[in-house]
């Protein structure tokens, strides 16, 4: 098929699925992408997040120049006008026509407005695409109070962008209940409390059928019977209809009630033309979710590529959090079927319902309704999709604390389940991706991209990894080394709670031989977490790696590097030129490192404490670039000079960087503050990052560069500087006290069980109640911190240990340099050397 | 043996550290290692072959499988302290004779 021409309409999540299957199993088709938005493909699903905070832009899913390198056309801002299925032609609506040998649709839908008198006002606003968020973020600036039609599951996210934006919020619904496609009555009612205690008032059985002017607001709601509602503004989001209009002008076959009728191939009624998504009707049903969406363009893309794999239907189970309630929906959630029996389990007071529906003889899952706690969903959804066996007591299943709860383990999974539907992620290709080298759980869910699009399997896919890992004898040994049986969360809790204060004494009480290169520098480590005493205390001093040996950072010539602390970049004149003059005298290479900070290059270990002692001299502290600790917090420069900086970034990351500087991590901490939402600090790509926003402080979190960059993800936001700090307080404490050895933020992230959502608890609502301690524990930290640097030159004992011999006051004479581009670098064994016309310079 | 050179006190190595020896030309790294309350010690080339600088007397001094080992710190390799083998790959280094007369350090080919 090298030669086809693919024409895609439609760039939607679904859309840029296919368009990255297709171009995977066919790397010559010619492929041109035409869409109506402006935009690229975006993560729709996320859509509501843009009212926390987050920059329409980290919604992207690709972008122009991805589509070029994969040597995509892209056509965007032009939507298609006319389709000719007999010439093989698209015609846009700016007049550009493109022939295709395949076409594929994949318009999707729009959001349907009831034909209401009044609903076409400009305060009347729908809520699907980017566009729609900024039209509503505009209204609301000035309404009091919003309303949204339609209480199904995007209209319940919709109230929420709403709440967030600060109106008084309703949610109005034709039904008796919400989210009546998923939810049984029960489900819905407790839903309706819990989500009316929260503040959003909702009003059900209710017909909208005028829109008129309002009296105290610029709206008011004419209902059926006889009630009115005012309002500033309504946002429709009453359901979604097909976007099937060029289907039906160009002859294609379409459902009575709307949508492009597709077989198991996702062919539509023209052979060369396919259709995907929420635009297309498989066996009488539009498929409102992505999930199955993916699977029409995985379809559609085997069609292609010759090697048809069909679509047989999806399931559309979901779970996820409205207004913080947690709503599941699994299969046949009415008990539709034949002789299908329902167990109901419901605690008012706990607002939790759940509702099973099984077979007539109990022993296969048909559907379940989950609102309040959805803990049982992913056990459930795997009994529904691998059609497992019930256990006798099918209610055991939904009664908290029942004595011998049947849990489902990993190993009782077929290899056909599926644990993450959002990449379609099998057992059998996390059991596959074992069996290729692949380890443990973060490599797993690199390779196999499980439980990174929702995030809902996360619990689930760390059971099946474990099963695995133990199914093949790997029993995790998380043993720190040979020298003591725990992990270093372990080791962190007994250095606290023993009150333990050296190496030895935990070796004495917990571990065994003498230590070695792995537990010493932990324990080293964690003591300074815990008691922050000098580091090259007699006592500590043979744990510290070299680099925090020499307070240096070793380079491959055995010379060290010294990189003072400037905090936030900044730095007066004067200090900038003693650090030229230090650099000269010493003769050290000199470069400006990606931190806004200087590193000087070259200096022997002897040297050391004199450089430092100039340093000192001059205000300089040490910048620890040496230990596994916060390095720095770069900044913009923020609203005291910028012309778009909205808040002070320079002096926030003054501020956090004199605060946390010398606090000892598992791994090393980098931060950045940057003055408005343009982030030229690149702060989400730290460990912790601050956007200044008009409303306050954002904090990112869990973000790394490096080898496998991770963008931080949004942690809290509209922050005052106190809050700000506290937060921040709490999340390096529990970072630093339930790390692994060497795992950087982003990883730990991945590797926590419950993810981002189950942080947020612990830090921001204080769901363990250890907030005022993990507060306390920092506090101690900024209270004691010293200069390490300074109490060195302040020891002369200390000093004498910087000598390279022990019997004498030379130097190494094997470190030698050459010059390049006007400096020294490490001069290279003439074996090694690529070429011989080098100038010796002595050290 | 019997050509010691006294190279420094016990006190000037730091108990589970090294220090590098200058003995003629050559550069030693003296290790102290102290276990059940007593000092053993031990020496060996300071040249780290790996990265070829002279650097070993500042690893990390420990045991990996009971054996006493110090971990370069540039590429982290394990040398045995008794017999200057390489656990990793298959390089031994020269190991000096080690005695402490009162309480001097003395060193031996």
């Amino acid at each position: 098929m090298s030669t086809k021409q693919v024409v895609v309409v439609g760039n939607g999540m679904v859309g840029h699925h296919f368009v990255e299957q297709l171009r995977a199993a066919d790397k010559d088709c010619g492929i041109t992408v035409i869409g109506a938005e402006p935009r690229p493909a975006y993560d729709r699903v996320h859509l509501s997040e843009v009212f926390a905070g987050k920059p329409p832009e980290a919604l992207a899913l690709t972008s122009r120049e991805h589509y070029m390198e994969l040597g995509i056309d892209c056509h965007l801002g032009d939507p298609v006008a006319a389709l000719d299925p007999a010439q093989h032609t698209v015609t846009t609506a700016g007049g550009h026509t493109f022939s295709y040998d395949k076409l594929v649709l994949a318009t999707g839908s729009y959001p349907f407005v009831p034909p209401i008198e009044g609903g076409d006002r400009h305060e009347c606003l729908t809520y699907r695409t980017i566009d729609d968020l900024g039209a509503i973020k505009a209204e609301a600036a000035s309404s009091r109070i919003g309303v949204v039609v339609g209480g199904g599951l995007l209209g319940l996210e919709c109230a929420n962008a709403l709440k967030n934006l600060g109106l008084e919020t309703h949610v109005v619904e034709f039904a008796p209940g919400l989210m009546g496609v998923q939810l049984d009555e029960g489900g819905s009612q407790v839903l309706g409390r819990q989500i009316e205690s929260l503040g959003v008032q909702v009003h059900t059985r209710k017909a909208t059928q005028q829109i008129t002017d309002g009296q105290d607001c610029r709206l008011s709601m004419r209902f059926a019977d006889e009630t009115a509602l005012e309002t500033d503004l309504i946002v429709f989001s009453a359901g979604i209809r097909p976007q099937d209009q060029l289907a039906r002008d160009s002859g294609l076959e379409v459902g009575e009630r709307g949508g492009i009728v597709i077989d198991y191939h996702c062919r539509t009624s023209d052979s060369d033309i396919y259709a995907i998504g929420e635009c297309a009707l498989f066996g009488g049903r539009i498929f409102g979710l992505v999930a199955p969406g993916y699977r029409m363009a995985e379809a559609a893309v085997s069609q292609l590529a010759g090697a048809p794999v069909a679509f047989t239907g999806a399931d559309m189970s979901t779970k996820l959090k409205l207004l913080g309630v947690d709503v599941g929906s699994i299969g046949d959630a009415h008990g539709n079927a034949d002789g299908a029996m329902a167990y109901v389990y419901s605690d008012p007071r706990a607002q939790v319902y759940k509702r099973l529906v099984v077979s007539e003889d109990s022993k296969t899952l048909l559907g379940a309704v989950l609102v309040g706690d959805c803990e049982d969903y992913d056990a459930l959804l795997q009994y529904y999709l691998n059609a497992i066996e019930l256990p006798a007591q099918p209610e055991a299943l939904i009664v908290p604390g029942t004595a011998g709860t049947p849990a489902l383990g990993a190993a009782a999974l077929p290899a056909s389940a599926t644990i993450c539907s959002c990449h379609n992620v099998s057992k059998g290709a996390i059991s596959a991706a074992f069996d290729n080298g692949f380890g443990n759980l973060a490599a797993i869910k690199a390779e196999t991209k499980a439980s990174t699009g929702c995030g809902g399997c996360a619990a689930l896919l760390k059971s099946v990894v474990d099963e695995q890992l133990s199914c093949r004898g790997m029993a995790v040994n998380t043993d720190i080394c040979e020298h003591f049986p725990y992990t270093r969360h372990e080791l962190f809790h007994l250095v606290r709670v023993g009150d333990i204060h050296s190496f030895d004494a935990l070796l004495a009480a917990h571990g065994s031989g003498l230590g070695c290169d792995i537990c010493k520098p932990a324990v080293a480590s964690i003591l300074a977490s815990c008691w922050n005493d000098y580091v090259l205390q007699d006592a500590h001093h043979g744990l510290q790696d070299t680099n925090d040996r020499y307070l240096a950072n070793m380079q491959k010539n055995g010379t060290y590097s010294i990189v003072p602390r400037v905090a936030a970049g900044e730095i007066t004149p004067d200090k900038l030129i003693v650090l030229g003059e230090v650099a000269r005298d010493y003769n050290l290479y000199t470069k400006i490192t990606g931190g806004q900070r200087i590193d000087l290059f070259g200096a022997r270990s002897e040297q050391l404490p004199a450089i430092w002692e100039r340093l000192i001299a001059a205000g300089f502290e040490t910048g620890h670039a040496y230990a596994k600790a916060l390095r720095t917090v770069k900044s913009c420069v923020g609203s005291t000079w910028c012309r778009y900086g909205v808040l002070d970034s320079v002096g926030m990351a003054i501020r956090i960087e004199n605060r946390y500087k010398g606090l000892r991590a598992p791994h090393k901490l980098k931060s950045a503050v940057s003055g408005c939402t343009r982030e030229c600090a690149e702060a989400q790509s730290k460990d912790f990052g601050v956007i200044a926003t008009e409303s306050g402080w954002n904090l990112y979190v869990c973000g790394n560069g490096g080898m496998k960059p991770r963008h931080a993800d949004l942690f809290a936001t509209d922050l005052n500087d106190e809050q700000l700090v506290q937060i921040i307080d709490r999340f390096l404490m529990f970072y630093v006290r339930t790390a692994d050895r060497l795992q950087r933020t982003s990883v730990w992230l991945e590797n926590l069980e419950g993810g981002l959502e189950y942080l947020k608890q612990v830090i921001i609502e204080d769901s363990l109640g250890i907030c005022a301690q993990l507060e306390e524990d920092m506090q101690r930290i900024v209270d004691t911190y010293q200069c390490e640097w300074k109490t060195t030159v302040q020891n002369p004992r200390k000093v004498r240990q910087f000598a390279h011999f022990v019997n004498s006051d030379q130097g190494d004479n094997a470190v030698q340099f050459e010059r390049e581009r006007g400096q020294v670098k490490p001069l290279v064994p003439a074996a090694e050397a690529p070429h011989s016309e080098n100038i010796l310079v002595t050290g | 043996m019997g050509n010691w050179t006294t190279v420094c006190a016990v006190d000037d190595i730091p108990p589970n550290s090294g220090r590098c020896a200058l003995v003629g030309t050559h550069q030693v790294a003296v290790f102290r290692v102290r276990r059940t309350n007593k000092d053993e010690f031990y020496a060996l080339d300071n040249h780290d072959p790996f990265s070829g600088a002279n650097v070993l007397s500042r690893g990390i001094v420990g045991t990996v499988d009971d054996k006493l080992v110090v971990a370069s710190p540039v590429y982290k390799q394990h040398f045995c302290l008794q017999t200057g083998a390489c656990l990793e790959e298959d390089i031994d280094l020269t190991t000096w004779a080690v005695r402490v007369t009162g309480h001097a350090v003395q060193l031996a080919p």
